[in-house]
């Protein structure tokens, strides 16, 4: 221990901390400074940032020693006199805030250039402020808004984006910041690594590192011998059931017998620390006999190939899915033009950027046995005793990891509680369950807390990805431009678990025509298993991935055609009694039209041209248009509840809270179930506050997916209002009135049995106009113009930050991610080596908002959480094609292949970045 | 936690050298640690015992100018470097090539010295601060020595220069002065690989159109940063017109190895890079000698 001194926030600070510590961990550990966040402790984020002299550097990688006598500031520096700074004045009313995670990072180093520029006298520009926060990453914003925000701090005039909307209700239709970002912005919001309890332990997992293997033996004395390490576990320790799993129950809590991909969980220590439980990993042995590794999506299907699981009918393959409509054989004897291409779409990674992380609490802990106290703020009702097993975690789904974990621990689900905290994003990517139930293994096996953090590295390596895909797809039309048939072949690699996948493939199946009337229809979908590390929901659920093969034929086909590809994508689009692929006949609420006319108005001026030259960069306008499914739907019985309680303030007049277990990972649930109260009971927004997620206080909202929140937690909340509002009427004001609605979604048909497959779509149009350098191949989307129908505008402003925030990730999708895995190994083990867009790919988005409200959607409102996310790949690929000449069949575009081919002639790619062998040919029809 | 157990931040360079003989091998020199620290918390390199900041050395957080170098302390950041006017004027290369070196925060901490002392074979700074034909002052027990940076270089992350017993203690290369220029360009890719494709950076001296001295440093093309000496040489006595440089150019693609790596570039790409951007560097480091003609 040294003594180190420094200022921070202008107070003078001077501890005795080990010299090894890094400026990060003084700031959160050794004086509780937990708004400056980590996100990948490897310098590639920037989220830590804080400033050391005025100067923004990286806290993770700073040794705390460097700032032995300096002056630092952190976002909980910034208030002055009770007043926010201008930064988090401008976040708060730009919406630049979501999950907030990032947020602290962004303005501070936002911080850092404004004091530079204004000691300098000089005006902050949008290039100043591109170059500052080239490397602070936001998963969420798409950056839009965060460049706004900062123009306007450094004093500019720079009023926040939002696009019309109906007119305005009471609350709904207003734009309003999401009630979290407050303290969101001010560094007081809470994620579940910035908890603490008394007595609290670390805990660590070890990872199989081995693709595919069989257990001989597990070791594990050499660790439990070490000093501070308080257990560890293995199978042989689970008390209930040893597997976990949102719809199929096929992935081991830890693996006993085999382990199937290399981030498999083999055993878990608690230990005094991090760097204690790390050593201990190193001290278990497990004898494995590796087996071969099936990690080919069309050899896992081979007849002679390695089993990923025993004992299965089907073999490696998890699920054939398959619509069918009309008669395809007629459909294409009736097409005049036909289309036939092959694409494939990598495997990616959510990169949320708050990594998991879970703390549990043992059924009965008593803080004082370890001389404390446990956070009242974490703790609703009870701040001195855990009465049950108690999860605190930043969850999609805290119900069924409730559940779940109980199932594990071998007791009834009402013994364990889920308490979510803020969530640093999720994406998709945080509803399958691992760290919730191994930290409640912990706690309960050393009865103290255990906080169980993954490191970047390890989120990276054992989270569900986005299924990797190959795509064929046959596309037929007639003369005048009418489609006729669409048939296609898809296989999916879910990878070693189940998951999600059978439900993200049958969407990418059912969407696989696109958004249009297409008489006859065939498409066949695997859903594979291999020693890949497993693949689930990730925003868009299937349908980003199959759009891309749809709307890149579609645009072939125009060419084909001499039609104008938006005339022809309007020739084809849905419309009110259209009927799907899956024989959905939909009678509502189907603004494509409206979303395609808007796009046309905006970007077809008089001077409009689809592609021009400046010296060597070309540019292109590229189209697509996409639509996804709100709800669950396919027959599942989707329903939220909802409790709200109202009473009366003395001082401010009648307050409600409303409560459901959904979850806000920034997409801004909050937001929209404040509205759809303060409307029902006609009070101001800042009356009502908002519980989420804590399965002891709150009804059960299900799962945060599927864009279904606004229109089912939307609904219950609006329900659970009006029945407040009623017993109102007639009750007495000094008593509490409380309510509760459960809120069932109108019921859906599974697929193969026609009717209503879902309650609602939503749809969109986006044109993005791409700059290729051609000196280079490098493409770079300069500017977007999207229309999103979306039923009903509830919130335009974090409305727009879903949309700004989806479109950026798509652009990710198309040019800059690839989870690349190499016999089962990720190659992308670190941060440093997957990049989601930085603001400096961030291009200026207009956006159009089409409102055909849905009869039964919360004020005519559907689900857009994931419709941005979906079209913009094709819309990229289709401007690539227009400008070079090429045909991107592979994602994520390759700028060395891009080029290569636009030297050589070629008129088409296949190979992305990080392939290595060319798309396989794929049969239509059946399986190969 | 870092893993080290002690940190030492000494304020000479004597008492620098002091403690790393203490350790005898277990104590690691680092400036910002921008790239050995990453390393460290990605599980690549285990901790050493103990860490020497060779960031705070009093004397050596500066930049200053002699009558015909500009002489750059180990302590000194990119970012400092980037800002600083006389670097600007007189090695405009070597604030290109340190201008894009990471992100602003690692730039901010990162300094030339430990970029030069890592080694890499396309360190960005190291790329710009050859061509300009810089000099490394290396003290250790013996003393100090002024050695030419490129002979630093023995493979990827291998220097001359032992990390664990001596500090790289300053850089300087000659300013340019009327009739010399010098220019930088990399090329990336936006994927996850956080290295450059290639990195090239020229200085030419022109005197009366006429090309008079030439040094042309590029990476990553081997193990150690390379230089197109032969194409060098090829301008000299040449007029600094386009023809010329396509030769250059020419002359370098018959020379060099290029090599496609995994997920980063293939051998084609590479090529067409420097076909593409050497004329350029070369043309711009031409525009700024007569500029100041």
């Amino acid at each position: 221990m040294s003594r180190l001194q420094m200022t921070v926030n202008d107070t003078p600070v001077d501890i005795e901390v080990p010299q090894s510590r890094y400026l990060s961990e003084v700031l959160r550990e050794d004086l509780r400074l937990t708004g400056t966040k980590i996100g990948c402790a490897e310098a590639e984020c920037g989220i830590c940032t804080v400033l050391v002299n005025g100067t923004a550097v990286v806290s993770c990688v700073f040794p705390a020693f460097k700032a032995q006598g300096a002056s630092v500031e952190t976002i909980e520096g910034l208030p002055r006199d009770g007043k926010l700074h201008a930064l988090q004045q401008a976040f708060l009313q730009h919406g630049a805030v979501q999950c907030g995670f990032c947020t602290p990072g962004l303005i501070m180093t936002a911080k850092g250039l404004l004091d530079r520029k204004d000691a300098a006298g000089e005006i902050v520009t949008e290039g100043d402020v591109r170059t500052a926060l080239k490397d602070t990453y936001c998963r969420c914003t798409g950056y839009q808004s965060v460049i706004n925000a900062i123009l306007q701090a450094s004093g500019q005039d720079v009023s926040p984006y939002l696009p019309e909307t109906r007119s305005a209700g009471l609350a709904v239709g207003k734009a309003q910041p999401n009630p979290n970002a407050l303290d969101k912005i001010m560094g007081s919001a809470r994620f579940s690594d910035d908890y603490r309890f008394p007595g609290m332990l670390y805990a660590r997992t070890k990872r199989a590192g081995v693709p595919h293997a069989r257990i001989r033996s597990i070791d594990t004395s050499a660790a439990r011998d070490l000093d501070g390490v308080h257990a560890v576990l293995t199978h042989e320790d689970v008390p209930g059931r040893n597997a976990h799993g949102v719809v199929s129950v096929d992935w081991p809590v830890l693996c006993a017998r085999k382990v199937r991909y290399v981030g498999d969980a083999v055993a878990i220590v608690a230990a005094e620390s991090q760097e204690i439980a790390a050593a201990a990993l190193d001290l278990i042995h497990v004898d494995y006999e590796e087996l071969p590794a099936v990690t080919d999506v069309i050899l896992a299907t081979a007849p002679d190939a390695p089993l990923v699981h025993e004992k299965r009918p089907d073999g490696n393959l998890l699920k054939h899915i398959k619509v069918k409509k009309g008669d395809i054989d007629s459909g294409f004897a009736d097409a005049d033009v036909v289309v036939d291409q092959t694409y494939r779409t990598p495997t990616t990674e959510h990169l949320f950027l708050e990594p998991e992380c879970s703390i549990a609490v043992p059924a009965g802990f008593d803080p004082a046995s370890f001389g404390g106290h446990c956070d009242a703020l974490a703790v609703r009702g009870e701040t001195a005793r855990h009465g049950k097993t108690t999860i605190y975690v930043g969850s999609q789904i805290p119900y069924i990891d409730r559940d779940q974990a109980a199932a594990t621990l071998g007791v009834e689900s009402d013994a364990v509680r889920v308490v979510a905290t803020l969530m640093g994003g999720g994406f998709g990517g945080k509803e399958d369950i691992a760290g919730q139930i191994h930290a409640a293994l912990l706690a309960e096996a050393t009865q103290r807390p255990v906080k169980m953090l993954y490191s970047r590295q390890e989120s990276m390596l054992v989270h569900p990805k986005r299924h990797s895909t190959i795509i064929r797809i046959r596309t037929g039309a007639t003369d005048d431009g009418k489609l006729t048939a669409v048939q296609a072949t898809l296989y999916g690699d879910g990878g070693a678990y189940a998951s999600l996948s059978e439900k993200v493939l049958t969407r990418a199946t059912t969407h696989a025509t696109g958004p249009y009337n297409v008489p006859n229809v065939k498409v066949d979908c695997f859903a594979v298993y291999t020693n890949n590390v497993p693949c689930g929901a990730f925003r868009g659920f299937g349908v980003t991935q199959s759009c891309f093969a749809v709307e890149s034929n579609m645009d072939m086909l125009a060419e084909k055609l001499g039609l104008d590809p938006i005339e022809f994508r309007r020739i084809n689009a849905l419309d009110v009694g259209s009927e799907t692929s899956t024989g959905q006949v939909l009678r509502e609420s189907v603004g494509l039209k409206e979303c395609i006319d808007k796009v046309e108005r905006d970007v077809r001026g008089e001077d409009f041209r689809w592609s021009w030259n400046e010296g060597h960069r070309r540019f292109a306008w590229g189209m697509a248009v996409g639509y996804k499914n709100t709800g669950l739907g396919g027959g599942a019985p989707d329903k939220a509840t909802a409790e709200v309680e109202a009473w009366e303030d003395p001082g401010k007049g009648l307050m409600a809270e409303v409560r459901i277990s959904s979850a806000e990972m920034g997409q801004g649930l909050p937001a929209v179930l404040v509205a759809c109260v303060a409307e029902e009971l006609g009070i101001p927004t800042e009356h009502v506050s908002v519980l989420l997620g804590d399965t002891d206080y709150c009804p059960d909202g299900g799962p945060t997916t599927a864009s279904r929140q606004t229109y089912l937690s939307g609904n219950a909340a609006r329900l659970a209002a009006k029945d407040v509002s009623q017993q109102l009427a007639t009750a007495n004001t000094a008593a509490r009135i409380k309510a509760r609605h459960e809120y069932w979604a109108p019921k859906t048909m599974p697929l193969g049995k026609g009717g209503d497959m879902h309650v609602a779509f939503g749809f969109c149009a986006q044109a993005v106009l791409c700059e290729i350098d051609m000196r280079t191949g490098e493409v770079s989307v300069r500017k977007v113009v999207a229309a999103h129908d979306v039923g009903r505008a509830i919130n335009p402003l974090t409305l727009e930050g879903q949309i700004e925030g989806g479109i950026v990730m798509c652009i990710g999708y198309t040019l800059t991610e690839h989870y690349i895995q190499e016999e089962g190994k990720p190659w992308t083990n670190v941060m440093a080596r997957y990049k989601t867009p930085s603001i400096t790919h961030a291009p200026r988005i207009v956006s159009h908002i089409v409102e055909h409200s849905t009869t039964d959607g919360p004020y005519g409102a559907k689900g857009v959480g994931e419709l941005p996310s979906i079209p913009t790949s094709a819309a990229i690929t289709n401007a690539i094609c227009r400008a070079t000449g090429v045909r991107v069949r592979s994602l994520p575009v390759d700028q060395d292949t891009l080029l290569r081919a636009i030297r050589s002639g070629a008129s088409e790619v296949e190979l992305a970045w990080g392939d290595r062998a060319p798309i396989p040919t794929i049969l239509l029809g059946g399986q190969q | 936690m870092g893993g080290w157990k002690n940190y030492h931040v000494p304020g000479t360079v004597e008492e620098a050298i002091a403690v790393l003989r203490n350790y005898d091998g277990r104590a690691r020199v680092i400036g910002g640690g921008t790239d050995l620290l990453v390393e460290t918390r990605r599980g690549l390199r285990r901790p050493y015992e103990a860490m020497v900041d060779a960031s705070r050395i009093a004397g050596l957080n500066t930049i200053t100018r002699t009558e015909d170098s500009i002489v750059i302390g180990c302590g000194v950041t990119h970012t400092e470097i980037v800002n600083d006017v006389r670097i600007i004027r007189h090695g405009q290369c070597l604030a290109e090539s340190c201008s894009v070196i990471g992100g602003p925060q690692v730039r901010n901490v990162g300094t030339l010295a430990g970029n030069v002392a890592h080694a890499l074979p396309a360190g960005d700074g190291t790329i710009g601060l050859l061509a300009l034909g810089g000099d490394v002052e290396i003290a250790g027990t013996s003393g100090r020595r002024w050695i030419p940076a490129k002979d630093t270089f023995i493979g990827p992350g291998k220097s001359v220069i032992d990390r664990h017993r001596e500090v790289l203690t300053r850089l300087r290369f000659e300013a340019t002065r009327s009739g010399e220029g010098s220019a930088f360009h990399r090329v990336m890719r936006p994927q996850g690989l956080c290295l450059p494709i290639i990195s090239m950076a020229a200085r030419l001296t022109v005197e009366r159109g006429t090309i008079t001295a030439a040094s042309i440093s590029m990476g990553p093309v081997g193990p150690v940063p390379w230089f197109a000496e032969p194409a060098a040489q090829a301008l000299i006595g040449g007029p600094a017109n386009e023809e010329q440089f396509e030769k250059a150019v020419a002359i370098t693609l018959a020379n060099v190895t290029l090599r496609t790596s995994k997920y980063r570039a293939t051998e084609e790409y590479r090529s067409a890079m420097i076909q593409s951007y050497l004329p350029l560097i070369l043309a711009r480091a031409a525009a700024r000698a007569g500029a100041k003609a």
